[in-house]
Order: C-alpha cells, then structure tokens, then sequence
C-alpha cells in the first residue's frame, strides 16, 4: 500500500507515445521491411466466383527464370479459421474455389515483377458452378453447396434465442411497430494493405512479421496450418496502419510465405495489392432485419422481436460470432423487458464478410434507432425525451442476461441534446434543414476468447534496472489505437513516473506474454487491469526497499513526478532511479507480471458466452443536416457526440477515437458499399466485386467531413483500469441511424437502409410528393427456417440465467394496434 | 504493389524530337505528360505502350501567351492552370480555372497537366479494372475483349468522358494545336472529340497536343460546376460548364452550354441556343435545363445511380446559369462542391 495522490498522467491531454515517429515517418510497417536475400511471392487468384479445380500445371512457371517456389493447395492439406467451429480455410484453395479472388497459387520469386509475370504461365483447368450471390438466392438454393457443413443447405449459421414470452407481450402492448430494414456491406479500408516477411531464424525457428491485429490467435493457426510446435513460431505484429477488424482473422497470405520461406530458408515477403485487400474483406457483414416492437402508449418498450438475416460470404471467418452480435447488445441501452431473436447467417460466392468496428452490432443498431425515431412521431414524443425516460440503469441485468456496471447513456444523452440546441431545432428547422438524435451501447471486451480455455485474457511483464529504465512486455497490438500509450500511461500513472521514461515491446509472441489482441474493444480494460497489476507489484517491492531509508510507513509511500517520498515529509525524498537502485539491492533483479482474466458471465445457457463484458460503454450523437430536396442531396452540417468513456486515459486521444469513429461512421451512413456486380447470366458467369480500388469505393475525405464536437462522460467503471472504458468502436454506432433521422426531420423521408444516398432521398421524396409512403428500404423479409428458440426467463421474470421450458402462454387476444411504420 | 510492364522511355528536347519519334514508333508508342492517368493505366495493363515518349523536358510546352485571346501551354500542371491570373481574375475564363480547380485532388493537379486532362482515357467501372478482374469477366470492347458490358448490344464503347478541363474549355470556345512531324493544324476543341469510348479523341497516334488557345471572352460569363460523391478525388459524374454573352441590358447574345461525363465526349448540347435573345429569367433557365436534360445519356458504368444522374443535370444547369445571371450561389457551390 502507498499514499493516495490525484492521477498525474492518467486524464491529462499528452502526445500519444508513438506519435513522433509516426508524424516524421520513422514507423516501420511490415511493408517497410527488408531482409537479405528476400523473396517476394505473388498470389493466383480465381476468376471464378464458383468452380471445382480440375488440373493445376505450375510447369512453366516454376521453370520461369527468378521463379524459386510455386506453392498450390496441395502444399497445405490442414484448414484453418479464426473459430473453432469454423476451420473453413485454406491457404491456397485444394479443390474448390468459392469467390472471384479465392487464392490458388503462389510464386515466390525474385522480385515482385518476375512473380508477377510467372503467375501468367500457371495453367488451372476450372469447372464452374452456380453461384449464389445473396442470402435470399442462398436460402432458395440449398444445392450445390458452397460449403459441405454449416446448418442446412447453405445456411451457415442459424440461431433463435426468446427471453420471456415475447408474443405475449407483444400482444399486450398499446401498439406493435413492425419494421424492415437493411443494412449493405462495407469494408475498413485501413490505410495499410495487409503485408507480411517470413524469415527463418539461425536456428530454424519461423519468425512472421505481419500486419495483424491478434498475433495470438495467428500464432496458434500456423502451428496448426504448419503441422509445427508453436514454440517454433514467433509471431510479430508489426505497428498496424489501421485494423478496425480487417487484420483479425488468420490470413492465407501469412501461411504461403511461412511455408515458403521454410522450404526455402531465405525470407519471404508479401504485401497485398488494395484489391487483394478487397479480397480478404473480413468486413461489415450485409444484414436485412425485422424488428417488432412493442410498446406502451407513454413510449416505454415491452418486448422486442428481432430477426436477422446474415450475406456471410464464401467462408465462416468470425461469422458465428457476428451473427450473435446482430442481436446481443440490442436491449443493452433501453429497458426492455423481453426480447426474441433469430439471426441466419447464409454463405454466398463473395469475399467473406468478419468483423469490423461495431462487429455485427452496427447494422441493428441502426434498425432499432431509426424505429425508436419512427415510434416517437407515432406516439407524439420527442425522441430524446423518450430514449432518456427508458435508458438502462447502472448496476442493472438486461434480459438477457448482460450485466451493466457503470452507465452514462443518459447524461450522453443529456449532453448532446443541450450542446445541440434539440429543443430549438426538432421540428422546427426550415424545410430542408434537419436533426436527429440517435444512442449507442458497445462492449469493453468480450468476456470470453475465441478459442476455449481458463487462461487469462492479457498478460503484462515489467522490467526495471538501476538505470531507472522501465520495460514493458505485453502481446497487446498496437493497430493505431494507441494502446502504447494507454500501457505506458497505466504504469506511470503507478510508479509516478512519466510516459517518456518507459518502452513499450508489445505484440511479439516470441518475447511479450499473452494478450488476446486488439479486438472487441478489449485492450484498455484487459491489457489495462494486467498493467495495473503488474505496476503495483512493482511499487510495493519500491515501496518495501524505501521505508527505511525514508524513516516512514509504507501507507505513507508517494512516488509522483519521478519522485518517491514520504506523504507526511515530502522533504524526505530521493529521485525514482534511487529508489529503483534501493529495490534492486534489495530484492535482486526487478520484474513483475500482471494478468486480467474478465468476471463470470451471468447467463448460464448455451451460446451466453457472447455479449458479455467486464463493462459497457455508452454513446449518443447528434446529426444536423441539409438535404437538397431537387436533387436529393445531403450535407451534414454538424455533429454532435458524447461518449461514456469512464475515464480518459489520454482525453486527447479518446477525442481522436471519437471523432474517427464520426469518420467512419457518415461514411458509411452516406457511402461505403462493398457491392458485387453480376453480369448478364445469357453472356458470362461472372460474380464479381464492383468496386475494389481506393478511387471507387468511396470514404469521405477530409473535405467532405463536418465539425464534430465531442464531448467525454467520465463515470469510473469499478472493472475498469482507473475507471477507464473503450473508444475505438462505440462512438461509431449511433452516427448511421442518427444521419437517417435527421433526414427524416429535414424532408420528411425515410430513408430505412445505408448508405442513404442523394438518389434514394430523391426518390422517396418523389413518392412522399405522389402521396405515397415517403420511405425507400427494404419491402420483404424472406421465409427463413430458423430453430426453435433458446427460451430463458429473463432477470425481471425469476429467471436463473439457465434455458428453461417455456410456459404454454395463454392464447392472447390481440388489442395491440399493429402499426407498420 | 502493382508493378509497371517494361517499356523505353525517350526524352526528347523539342516537339519537333518527340514527334519524330512518334512519327518513327507508330502506334507502339504513347506521349506522357504528368503520367497520373496513364501511369496506373499502365499498371492495369489497360494501355501497354512499348514507348514512352516525355514531354517533361520539351521547351515551350508550359507557355502562357497573353494577348488577343489566351494562349496556354499543354505541358502547364493543372495547379499551373489554376494559379495563372489571367484565368482567375476574368469573368470569361473562370469556368477553366474552376474546372482545372476541381481536377482530382491537389498533388495529382502537381503533376497532371492540361493537355494531358484535354486526352484523358475515358472511363468505365468494367474498363479502370486490374487486369485479372477484368479476365473474370472476360474483358470489354474497350480493351482486349468484345462485349460492352454496360450496353451488352452496343456496337461501340459506352466509356465515359471525364475530363473537367473539356467541357469547360469548348464552352470557351477554344481552340488547340496539334503538331506532328508531317505539320501542325489547329482544330476546335470540339472537333477533337467524338462519340466513341474507345476512338475518343480525332488526334492521330503520331500528333502531340502542344497548345490551347482561348478567344478573347470580354463581355462573357462563364462557369463551371461539377457533381462528384466527394469534395476531392473523384471524376466528375456530371459537369456543366456555361458561358454566355449578354447585353448591357440581360439579353443574351451568345450562350454555350457544355456537359461532361454524360456521354463518351464532351457534350455541346442546343440549351444554349434556347436562351438567345431573352434574358436569364427563371422560366428559361429551367427550359435550357429540360434542353440539356434531354441529351444526357448515362449509364451504369460510373458512380452513382444512372437515373439519378439525369434527373440533376436540370438543377445543376440552373445552378450555373443562376450564378452567371448573378445570383449569389457560393453556398451552394460550397455545399456540393467544397470550394468557391
């Protein structure tokens, strides 16, 4: 134990650790890396959207000069996948191929160009297939199959879980809202394509340095893909320019030019083209939803039925995962009761859909906002006003079974509706000038690993010596996040010492301890609490060797500002590097470790493993636009968004995040689509990505983004380090469906997909002009044969956390007024 | 990365050099100025040129002439063409200094140049492809295959004009220089440019634009608007450059109205012709609107929904006309455009 001090690091605005190296270009990205002797490879890649490999002759390029490897799917016969129950992948397709741009072959060669080249002299004999391009076109052809397992036909995963009798209550409820919506894919379009260097070591063992967000769960799949102990691999996540989920998964890239550069013993290099990138997409998965809705006359919900419907793609990638995530964090921000939902996630001959900022959980969310929006202006409420009379409370259980500690909703709420001006301006701007409000929830790490084990989630490793100099080890990655900063931030705010005095080695399998990765918005809370841990072990051997010397009590131990002193005489003081020099004779060499494995879930059933979190943070935006009713174009003027972080640990950065997540957010509320084109069936074949460049597929650019004002809740979250919650995906969430609304508030349309852009707004206003239903989105939702449902009583309703037998409800007669908005 | 294919690269000193050796590499051989649309051309392996013919160090290419009229060199970067007063500061000339002002984005105007924006390959979502996506739909017309895939019956390419600098300049009225080792001559912009995706420019393989010269436009008005998704970056989807002549009293003596991206060249369209002798009023603008309308032909071969596309060419020909009648249109050029 040591004296209490207010936090001299933690909270203040400061230059993030890594950030002059990266302003004045002095970061290494892994296509920045260069060895002797190195080798480049190049991929083969389909033509085909669907096809069975009959014949691969790589003769005339493996004899073509510069060329010294060709690999095919022969070279790697065991499958991979991020999830256990997903082991779908190979590094180089063996017999079949599944989307235009499946990988076939590899040439490793002397340089890129000769690859290139060589990669024109592979002769594959293909036998095409039909092609499935959506979930609808899925469902309705079960044969062929695009995979040989998965549910049925090519339903990949298929799920239905009811937490208290959601018929019943619907058929309670002053008015049931029914509503469709759709959500269209998109990719993350991080700045750094994917690259990766395989090397061999003196001795033999592999070392892989590569962009990727979780060198744990990579490390683990080449030990399997290779047929090789892991304590031969080493895995280096180099500095990522940019993740947000598409670095997540395992790549077949990095398995090729490890096997490579084993066969040949000389490093080999790869970095993808941006359409390779396109390729490996991993991204927003397109969803269709119907949601139900109950609620009570004053505006507060009663059940909610939600169904989902998943395009997966060609493979499973993290889907299981995802597609519980269109459903899990939906009652996460308001008060309700019961709620059902089914979700199916259907295979398609695409590029795999993943995880990206928000995974899975964007696209309801934007569902059930906009229908919030919709239920508001049937009942006559303000939609602020509403949202804040039924926001979940701290401490509190939803109903199914997610556990809140800390939250801010309400006051975020509160916020962005008096920095706005909302009560000035809902309803009452000029026709085509509008606002529109819209909340959020997401998750401070998922509380289970994708792989099962009782192991802990992070590990931290400190290291001092007598020149006072503070070594951190830990499997975190860095991807842009700033999760350096965030561990050099804990342990100084700890040993009271500033950020410049500690290096950060973080993500090397090879030499830091384990750290699951940097996903699910887990590294601050998880990496943070084992940073914590392992900092105070090391102030209390401090403390332990300073007590004498300082004549005082170790409760009376401070160590600020490079200092270690006694609290009641802080003339009785000496600088930190004596103090280590103290601890050092004492104790010998100096190190400590710390580790954070996340609380018990409180759900006990099947599949309660997905959405629970050591914490939840909160965010609510709002959006003020102008729409051109001429032309349908839409400007938004400004945006509005508080985020419930908890507690900053650099508020600079935290706004940073923020803002990024705004960023991404109107992009993909106004733009981004990963869309596939088919050509006419009569001509071709084809099943191809419509856009896969930097020009094309389109993200706002600097010019094109508004003034985002932000602003920071800080409710400390008991589970948290320092209070402190996540950033990098929550802020994103409320931004699509606030846009949507506020179009609504400008023109009177709804717009009930994204991207909304200029062409739908116009034509939902030539119909609002026609008389017609002022709306543009989704018309049908497809019979989909989901599962007979999980059924869990609900916290409210006695429920254990257990799947229970759902009581025989009593044949209710329906009073509800069925509205379909 | 994607790699360029091999090729010779010559450097001449002079145009009179470069054109003999056009004269001399026939059609093997491409000119490159700025090299931003055909380097990655290149890369795509949609234009594999055996030589490259630089203009970089040709004397003369960057000349600005300023007397009767404007004459301004081919080889001047686009920020170039911006920058020079004589473009800024006129009423006349303004639609060149705002289109040149809208190309793509501040380093790609570095580099890119006004002749080389006035050659510009024309575009298409099946064409501006890699070239193993362009195998897995077995080619187009444009290169290497026979189908035109966003008009699968169409006898020629349906490629898309996408200059800015274009649609701006034939309003204008310009006229450019095209020098060969057999003569020089000098054409209308507008005959330089023919409704063909693939033969889109009249310019023989062997001839170098060298120069682009504007009549003297005192009394005119001109401008320039451009639709795009984004504020930097893109090709314009839609471009209506206007310039008119009016009498001291509004009635208009002259008016040309101009489209770009709306067809595979650059669109002289007849609304002009329908504001003659009247005045700018809103009822004759709105029916040079419906004119110009009539004659746009997108398709889905670039960004944007096609219908959508046509359906804002009248607003977009009303902003242009507004503003050269002398409404105050800068929030709304600021709103659509993200620059005055």
């Amino acid at each position: 134990m040591s004296a209490k001090r207010p936090l001299e690091v933690v909270g203040q605005p400061r230059r993030r650790v890594d950030a002059r190296a990266k302003v004045t270009g002095q970061t290494l990205f892994a296509d920045d890396l260069s060895m002797p002797r190195m080798l480049h490879c190049k991929l083969l890649r389909s033509p085909h959207p669907h096809a069975i490999i009959e014949a691969i002759d790589i003769s005339r390029a493996a004899a073509y000069p510069g060329v010294k490897l060709v690999l095919t799917g022969k070279d790697f016969p065991v499958p991979f996948g991020i999830m256990p129950v997903s082991q779908d992948e190979y590094p180089l397709a063996p017999e079949r191929v599944r989307y235009v741009g499946d990988s076939v072959a590899a040439v490793i060669a002397r340089d890129e160009k000769t690859a290139e080249e060589a990669l024109l002299l592979i002769e594959v004999t293909y036998r095409a297939l039909p092609t499935i391009s959506s979930p609808e076109e899925g469902l309705a052809q079960p044969m062929p199959r695009i995979h040989d397992y998965g549910e049925q036909g090519n339903i990949h995963r298929n799920q239905s879980y009811e937490f208290g009798d959601v018929e019943a209550a619907l058929a309670n409820s002053d008015h049931v809202f029914e509503d469709l919506f759709f959500y269209e894919g998109d990719t993350h379009m991080a700045l750094e394509q994917q690259a990766s260097l395989a090397s061999i070591d003196g001795d033999g063992k592999l070392t892989l340095a590569t962009s990727a967000q979780n060198p744990h769960y990579l490390h683990r799949q080449l030990s399997l893909v290779l047929q090789m102990p892991a304590s031969q691999i080493r895995v280096i996540a180099v500095q990522n320019g940019g993740g947000f989920g598409g670095k997540c998964d395992p790549a077949g890239h990095e398995m090729v030019v490890s096997k490579a550069a084993l066969m040949l013993g000389r490093p080999v290099k790869i970095c993808l083209t941006r359409q390779e990138v396109f390729y490996q997409h991993r991204g927003r998965h397109p969803v269709l939803m119907k949601f139900r809705t109950g609620v009570t006359k004053d505006g507060k919900l009663t059940a909610m039925h939600l169904q989902t419907l998943l395009d997966g793609g060609a493979y499973g990638s993290h889907g299981p995962a995802s597609t519980f995530y269109t459903g899990v964090l939906t009652p996460v921000t308001y008060e309700l009761p019961r709620f059902k939902f089914d979700a199916c996630r259907v295979f398609t001959n695409k590029p795999a859909c993943g995880p990206k900022r928000g995974h899975g959980t964007p696209q309801p969310r934007f569902g059930q906002e906009v229908q919030l929006d919709k239920i508001a202006e049937k009942l006559g409420l303000d939609p602020a006003e509403m949202r804040l009379n039924m926001a979940t409370k701290a401490n509190s259980l939803t109903s199914n079974w997610l556990g809140i500690g800390s939250n801010g909703l309400a006051e975020c709420i509160r916020q962005v509706v008096e920095r706005s001006g909302w009560k000035d301006k809902h309803g009452k701007l000029p026709e085509g000038r509008g606002i529109g409000i819209a909340a959020s929830t997401y998750m401070c790490g998922a509380g289970v690993s994708i792989y099962w084990n009782k192991m802990p989630h992070s590990g931290v490793q400190l290291l001092l010596d007598r020149s006072g100099q503070v070594t951190v080890f830990c499997g975190a990655t860095e991807v842009g996040q700033g999760s350096d900063d965030v561990l050099a931030s804990i342990i100084a705010e700890v040993l009271g010492i500033s950020t410049s005095q500690i290096r950060c080695v973080t993500g090397d399998t090879g030499i830091t301890p384990i750290d699951l990765g940097s996903y699910s918005s887990r590294v601050t809370i998880m990496m943070g609490n084992a940073a914590m841990q392992a900092a105070s072990r090391v102030r209390e051997l401090i403390t332990a060797a300073v007590i004498e010397p300082l004549e005082t009590t170790p409760e009376q131990v401070v160590m600020s500002q490079g200092r270690v002193f006694a609290a009641d005489d802080p003339n009785k003081g000496m600088s930190f590097v004596e103090a280590v020099v103290l601890a050092e004779t004492k104790f010998g060499t100096l190190g400590t470790v710390g580790n954070y494995s996340p609380p018990k879930p409180p759900g006990k059933f099947k599949g309660s493993g997905v959405g629970p979190s050591p914490a939840y943070s909160f965010s609510a935006c709002v959006v003020e636009t102008e729409v051109d009713v001429a032309t349908g174009l839409i400007h938004i003027e400004k945006v509005w968004i508080a985020h419930d972080i908890g507690q900053s640990i650099n508020p600079v950065h935290v706004r940073g995040q923020v803002i990024g997540g705004v960023y991404m957010g109107l992009g993909e509320a106004l733009m981004e689509e990963q869309v596939f084109r088919r050509l006419p069936a009569k001509l071709s074949n084809a099943l191809v990505h419509k856009i896969p460049s930097l020009l094309e597929y389109k993200t706002l650019t600097s010019a094109d983004m508004p003034e985002v004002e932000v602003m920071l809740i800080e409710e400390p979250d008991p589970n948290c380090p320092f209070g402190a919650k996540e950033a990098g995906q929550g802020p994103l969430l409320p931004v699509m469906p606030a846009v949507a609304n506020a179009i609504w508030d400008a023109v009177g349309v709804r717009i009930d997909e994204v991207p909304i852009t200029p062409d739908k707004v116009l034509r939902a206003l030539k119909l609002k002009r026609a008389g017609k239903n002022p709306r543009v989105g989704p018309e049908y939702f497809p019979d989909v044969p989901y599962p007979e449902p999980v059924f869990v009583l609900p916290p409210g309703e006695g429920g254990d956390g257990k799947e229970s037998k759902k009581l025989e409800s009593m044949p209710a007669n329906s009073l509800a007024e069925v509205s379909t908005s | 990365m994607m790699r360029l294919p091999w090729f010779n690269y010559r450097s001449p000193k002079s145009v009179a050099e470069a054109a003999r050796i056009l004269a001399a590499e026939g059609r093997d051989a491409m000119l490159i100025a700025g090299g931003t649309d055909l380097l990655p051309n290149m890369k795509r392996r949609q234009q594999t040129p055996a030589t490259l013919v630089s203009l970089r160090q040709v004397g003369g290419l960057k000349d600005v002439v300023n007397g009767r009229g404007l004459t301004l060199g081919a080889g001047l970067t686009l920020s170039e063409v911006v920058n020079t007063p004589a473009l800024k500061d006129s009423c006349g000339y303004r639609a060149l200094h705002q289109a040149a002002a809208q190309v793509a984005s501040p380093h790609l105007r570095n580099m890119g140049t006004l002749g080389g924006n006035l050659c510009l390959d024309t575009r298409c979502l099946y064409y501006n492809q890699n070239e193993d996506w362009r195998r897995a739909i077995d080619f187009c017309m444009k290169c290497n295959g026979e189908t035109c895939w966003v008009a699968t019956s169409s006898k020629r390419c349906m490629a898309v004009s996408s200059t800015d600098t274009a649609p701006a300049l034939i309003s204008l009225g310009a006229k450019v220089r095209l020098v060969s080792a057999a003569g020089d001559r000098e054409l209308e912009l507008n005959d330089l440019y023919q409704n063909d995706g693939t033969e889109y420019l009249t310019r023989q393989p062997d001839e170098i634009l060298t120069a682009v010269s504007l009549p003297d436009l005192s009394g005119w008005k001109s401008t320039y608007w451009k639709l795009r998704r984004r504020g930097s970056f893109d090709f314009p989807i839609l471009g209506v450059a206007a310039a008119v002549r009016a009498a001291p009293d509004g009635t208009v003596l002259d008016a040309r109205i101009v489209l770009g991206a709306v067809s595979s060249r650059p669109l002289m369209t007849e609304a002009g012709g329908l504001l003659l002798g009247g005045k700018l009023t809103d009822e004759a603008i709105a029916a040079a609107g419906k004119k110009a309308t009539s004659a746009a032909k997108p398709l889905d071969n670039t960004d944007l929904d096609l219908y959508w596309r046509k359906d804002v060419v009248s607003s977009f020909v009303g902003y242009a006309l507004r503003e050269i009648r002398g409404d105050d249109m800068s929030a709304t050029r600021l709103r659509i455009m993200r620059q005055l």
